[in-house]
């Protein structure tokens, strides 16, 4: 290799080595491997040796001319790496920071609960009905087998708006309103808003009822009580107890109550089941038949069970909610809670 | 009702103990309530008899007393009690008793005056919440015996929660019956024998009203002394049930009550002018009732009556002018049976309720009025004295309760309760609960007892046997009933989806009450029509809602102020609307929203909500269910003038509005920000457009921007109104995107930016044909809204 070539190799590489940005690197590629480059020039130069030597001495130049550019590439991959490592630096931002927009808001604890209600009815083919909340005193009581100055009045604090309309004390009329207008068989489940003249600390003069009630030919007490029960298993997603005790409705016979296990001692026994280890969550029973003398059903032929749940009450047992006013008080730290 | 565990046990008296016996008869449908011991928990108090009391040296209230309480040595006690006196049998805590409270008796000195323990009022052993004095146990109590025995204070008020099919239940005898069935053991019923007659006076009885009052009996009972002591035993009896004691004459009504759940009545004899007379009343009629308050009967009250006015309201309570008094010496004693539909209600009419009406509109036991009558006379003469004379009885017979036999078929009880009983099972259980079986081929024929007011067709027979069979002995089936398919219709959205959208726009669901206070309901619907309740609870929940934003406005001031400065709500539910005279309970869906725009935030500018961002979420619901609304700037009560819009379908029905709260109300409720609210109808929100497919173009779509020069008042759907009345086939949309105001623009004007994509299915559009629609748009334009093309 000739002294001179040596020099420009040098000189290349000390070039290379100085480079710090892509834009300079490109510039020594022109200046030693362009079409004008330095080391074109050597190989035009080449001309001026005797034909004999020509060969090696062009091996010579392209062995550094190929070794330069091995060089440079390298050089523009550590360039562009660097360059990329910057950019990603510079780019990093604080992703612990909140994401931007609209917050999600939330459905009412009732509402939540009357889903899974209907969620879980609706599997075995129970329809959601739903029935006016003034009604008059023909469905909400006669048709239910309570006469005017029935005791069983007194259950229910009603209020009035004069002397045939009452605001619903109950979603019972639904049975009524639905049997008067279809035929069984019937599987019905009708939630709402129900109303009684009482109000203290475990008392709202409103809150939601879902009335659950079933129409075919052969349907025993046997099937509400299975019915319930998977029900509460369901509702509550753990295996609990469950015991029906005798009561009384104007609107079915037999009646029954029926309570759970307390769902937060498992029964052992606490302050929220008042050490009975049983919490009361409704009434049911068979459909009376004057309530299906009232709507033209043959008892004869159809026999049917209801039942009628606390919505709030199921909601308190599952959430572990203490007062009943909260319901209605609409505080935003109350609701959501169970977003 | 409330009644003494051992008092019960004289009845019936089960080998179990009182926690079983709770659950037991729970369980059988006499819910209990509350067990409550009779008496605080205490020990070391005995019966004490004072032997002498002296005035204390230094005391003027204080009495130093010698008191045997059956101890060799009599004990020195000193007390400041008024009644204190010789004689007198009382309780007396010694040295070591714990009184309740764990107060525990020590010796001590009482100004200097050594005391060797207590001498107790009534109170002071937890028996009642307030006493005078010392307690007097009468003459005969055994000193030294342990008061707990005496008293038989080991014991516990049940309180049972009756339904009201179960009046049989509402006496002690009564629960007893129920005990004896459920053990299969038998009641000891005492016998009560009649007592001697003794003079021959008489009253006469005239039943007027033989429908409403099938059996009177009466009898004059002479020579009384109501200043007697009630016995201990019975003021116990009655305490432990959560009566007082009154007077023995009105004790021994009480007891029987009671005892037989036979309600009785005394008048004064010397009261009463001429015979007595059941009847109904004149309209109008007056009776200072036993409680002071006066009533004015109409004809369909039920009256007691004597020659000349009424004595007292029939079966609900006696009159003040016939009541007994402390000097009263001759009565008139009533046990009597009137009919349940007689008696309902009639005491509620007049706000009353009492231990009598209670069981007579439920049921009493027409059989019973003789045992009752001859138990009462019994006791008022071993309490007061007295003489008994004959009774009068008037029972209209064909009146009385029929109880008529009940076929129960075996196929029906089997079908109901979902299993098959052993016949002799059936029979046994009706049998003793009283009543009588006979056997048929296809089942039993079935009389119920006289006390059984509820047994009246074969169903109550089939709950009587699930009853004492125990209903939770009885099957359980998963249900295999018959079932169709669910319907899934495209042409109503589920409210649900509707819901969950408005919670992903960030809004909380509230529910808030159907009724709302009236100023507020009258304040922000100042034109509606509503509906008020007859007896509500409070004023301020005393009117129904015509619009749900009362309840969302309250809500959100809740919320306000409680710091919360942003406030996104929506509710569902009914309102409630007069129209011709008829009242509409329609299904509404409403929204508020106040505060910044955003929750507090870095990413996002800091602005308050405004009408453009709750629109957006309106909007929205109308793209889930497809259909095409229009916003009309339409002014309303409630609302701020110039951003209210009510909201009509496409055939110019009424869905709802949205607007901001008009600043009047904004500042009257108490506001402090701008409240942006809306409500829709659900039934119309809700139809749902099913979708319909349409060929895709395969030539490409042409777009046109104008920027037209409109006056200040032209409104956005005056534009797109404009356009879409043009009715070009062509044209795929026409969108506002940007309205611009400042230099440049002519005040009262402002340039509104408009674009238009047009695109043919069958060719591509040239620019002529582009430029002709274009031009026609502007025309159109123009003449409509006066714009015109900005330079």
């Amino acid at each position: 290799m000739s002294a001179n070539l040596e020099a420009l190799t040098a000189q290349a590489l000390d070039a290379l080595a100085a480079t710090t940005d892509l834009t300079s690197l490109d510039a020594i590629r022109v200046q030693y491997l362009g079409k004008k480059g330095i080391f074109t020039a050597q190989m035009k130069e080449l001309g001026a040796l005797p034909p004999e030597e020509r060969r090696d001495a062009g091996q010579v130049i392209n062995q550094a001319k190929d070794a330069f550019q091995e060089k440079l590439d390298a050089k523009k991959i550590e360039l562009e790496n660097a360059a990329l490592a910057a950019r990603l630096a510079n780019e990093r931002i604080d992703v612990t920071l909140a994401g931007r927009g609209q917050k999600m808001g939330g459905l009412h604890p009732v509402t939540t609960t009357l889903r899974r209600l209907n969620k879980i009815f609706a599997g075995v083919g129970f329809q959601v009905v739903e029935g006016p909340e003034i009604e008059d005193d023909y469905h909400n009581f006669e048709a239910l087998n309570i006469p005017e100055h029935h005791p069983a009045r007194a259950m229910h604090d009603t209020f009035y708006f004069d002397a045939h309309r009452v605001l619903r004390t109950h979603t019972s009329p639904v049975q009524i309103r639905v049997m008067e207008s279809e035929k069984p068989p019937l599987k019905i489940i009708a939630p709402g808003r129900v109303y009684r003249c009482d109000s203290d600390i475990t008392h709202t003069p409103m809150f939601h009822q879902i009335e659950g009630f079933l129409v075919d030919t052969d349907v025993s007490f046997a099937d509400l009580k299975g019915v319930i029960y998977e029900f509460l298993q369901a509702f509550f997603e753990k295996d609990c107890q469950v015991r029906f005790r005798p009561s009384y409705f104007p609107f079915t016979e037999p009646s029954a109550e029926f309570d759970v296990s307390c769902v937060m001692c498992d029964g052992q026994g606490c302050r929220v089941c008042k050490q009975t280890g049983w919490l009361e969550v409704g009434g049911c029973g068979m459909i009376h038949p004057e309530v299906f003398k009232s709507v033209g059903i043959d008892s004869e032929i159809y026999s049917g069970f209801a039942f009628g749940i606390g919505v709030e009450r199921l909601a308190m047992m599952r959430y572990g909610i203490n007062d009943l006013r909260l319901f209605f008080e609409n505080d935003l730290k109350f609701l959501q809670q169970f977003n | 009702m409330k009644i003494s565990e051992t008092w019960l046990r004289t009845y019936v008296n089960p080998a179990i103990s009182t926690d079983e016996l709770v659950a037991q008869i729970t369980m059988a449908g006499l819910e209990v309530d509350a067990v409550e011991p009779v008496a605080a928990q205490f020990s070391g108090v005995v019966v004490g008899e004072v032997l002498e009391t002296e005035q204390h040296p230094d005391a003027d209230k204080l009495r130093v007393c010698k008191v045997n309480v059956g101890e060799t040595e009599p004990l020195q006690i000193v007390c400041g009690a008024a009644n204190v006196r010789p004689g007198l049998k009382i309780p007396a805590s010694v040295i070591g008793a714990v009184l309740p409270g764990d107060f525990k008796i020590k010796k001590s000195k009482l100004r200097g005056v050594e005391s060797f323990g207590m001498l107790c009022s009534a109170k002071e052993l937890g028996l009642v919440a307030e006493a005078e004095g010392l307690m007097e146990l009468p003459a005969d109590a055994p000193v030294g015996t342990d008061i707990r025995d005496y008293l038989q204070l080991n014991d516990n008020s049940i309180e049972v929660d009756l339904t009201p099919n179960r009046a049989d239940c509402l006496s002690v005898e009564g629960v007893a019956r129920e005990v004896a069935v459920l053990n299969q053991i038998v009641l000891n019923v005492p016998t009560i024998e009649p007592v001697a007659i003794t003079h021959s006076e008489k009253l006469p009885v005239t039943v007027e009203a033989t429908k409403a009052c099938p059996r009177y009996l009466g009898r004059l009972i002479s020579g009384v002394n109501n200043q007697a002591q009630t016995p201990l035993w019975m003021q116990e009896r009655l305490r432990r049930s959560g009566l007082r004691s009154l007077s023995p004459l009105v004790d021994v009504t009480n007891y029987v009550l009671l005892e037989l759940g036979q309600p009785l009545h005394v008048f004064d004899a010397a009261k009463l002018a001429g015979g007595i007379t059941v009847r109904y009343a004149t309209n109008g009629e007056i009776l200072e009732l036993l409680n002071g308050q006066t009533v004015m009967f109409d004809e369909k009250s039920l009256v007691i009556a004597d020659d000349e006015s009424a004595l007292a309201f029939a079966g609900v309570m006696g009159g003040s002018y016939s009541a007994v008094h402390q000097d009263t010496q001759s009565v008139f004693l009533e046990c009597a049976f009137f009919t349940p539909l007689a008696i309902a209600g009639k005491a509620r009419q007049f706000g009353l309720h009492t231990d009598s009406s209670h069981r007579f509109e439920r049921g009493v036991d027409f059989e019973l009025q003789n045992r009752a009558i001859e138990r009462a006379t019994q006791l008022i003469l071993d309490i007061c004295g007295g003489q008994a004379g004959d009774i009068t009885d008037v029972t209209s017979v064909a009146e009385l309760p029929k109880r008529e036999p009940i076929a129960l078929r075996e196929t029906k009880l089997t079908k109901i309760l979902g299993m098959s009983f052993a016949p002799e099972n059936v029979s046994g259980i009706l049998e003793r609960l009283g009543m009588k079986v006979a056997a048929q081929t296809d089942g039993w024929l079935v009389t119920p007892p006289s006390f059984r007011f509820d047994i009246a067709i074969e169903a109550d027979l089939i709950e009587e046997i699930a009853r004492i069979y125990g209903y939770n002995n009885l099957p359980s089936n998963q249900i295999l009933a018959r079932s169709s398919l669910n319907q899934a219709t495209e042409t109503v959205l589920d409210l649900d989806r509707v819901k969950d959208l408005l919670v992903d726009c960030g809004y909380q669901e509230a529910i808030t009450y159907s009724f709302v206070d009236e100023n507020l309901q009258k304040a922000i619907a100042p034109s509606a029509e509503f509906i008020r309740l007859q007896n509500p609870i409070s004023a301020d929940l005393a009117v129904m809602r015509t619009t749900l934003w009362g309840g969302l406005l309250t809500a959100a001031l809740h919320n306000t102020n409680r710091q919360q400065t942003r406030v996104r709500l929506f509710e569902s539910g009914l309102r409630f609307v007069q129209k011709d005279g008829e009242t509409l309970q329609e299904k509404m869906l409403a929204g508020l929203a106040l505060g910044s725009a955003w929750n507090e935030q870095w990413g996002e500018k800091e602005r308050p909500v405004d009408f453009y961002d709750v629109k957006a979420d309106v909007e929205a619901m109308f793209v889930l269910t497809g259909c095409e609304v229009q916003f009309v700037a339409v002014s309303h009560e409630t609302l701020h003038p110039g951003q209210s819009a009510k909201i009509l379908t496409e055939n110019g029905e009424v869905i709802g509005w949205l607007g901001m709260l008009h600043p009047n109300l904004e500042q009257q409720l108490g506001f402090e920000t701008p409240v942006f609210l809306f409500e829709l109808s659900q039934d119309l929100l809700l139809q749902k457009q099913r979708a319909s497919f349409k060929p895709l173009s395969k030539f490409p779509s042409v777009r046109r921007d104008l920027a037209l020069l409109v006056k200040e008042e032209v409104n956005a759907g005056d534009i797109i109104g404009a356009i879409q009345s043009c009715s070009e086939p062509l044209l795929q949309e026409a969108v506002i995107f940007d309205v611009y105001r400042g230099k440049g623009v002519e005040d009262g004007y402002k340039s509104v930016a408009l674009s238009l994509v047009l695109q043919n299915q069958a060719q591509t559009l040239t620019d002529t044909e582009i430029d002709a629609i274009v031009s026609t748009f502007l025309e159109t334009l123009t003449v409509q809204t006066g714009a015109k093309l900005r330079d």
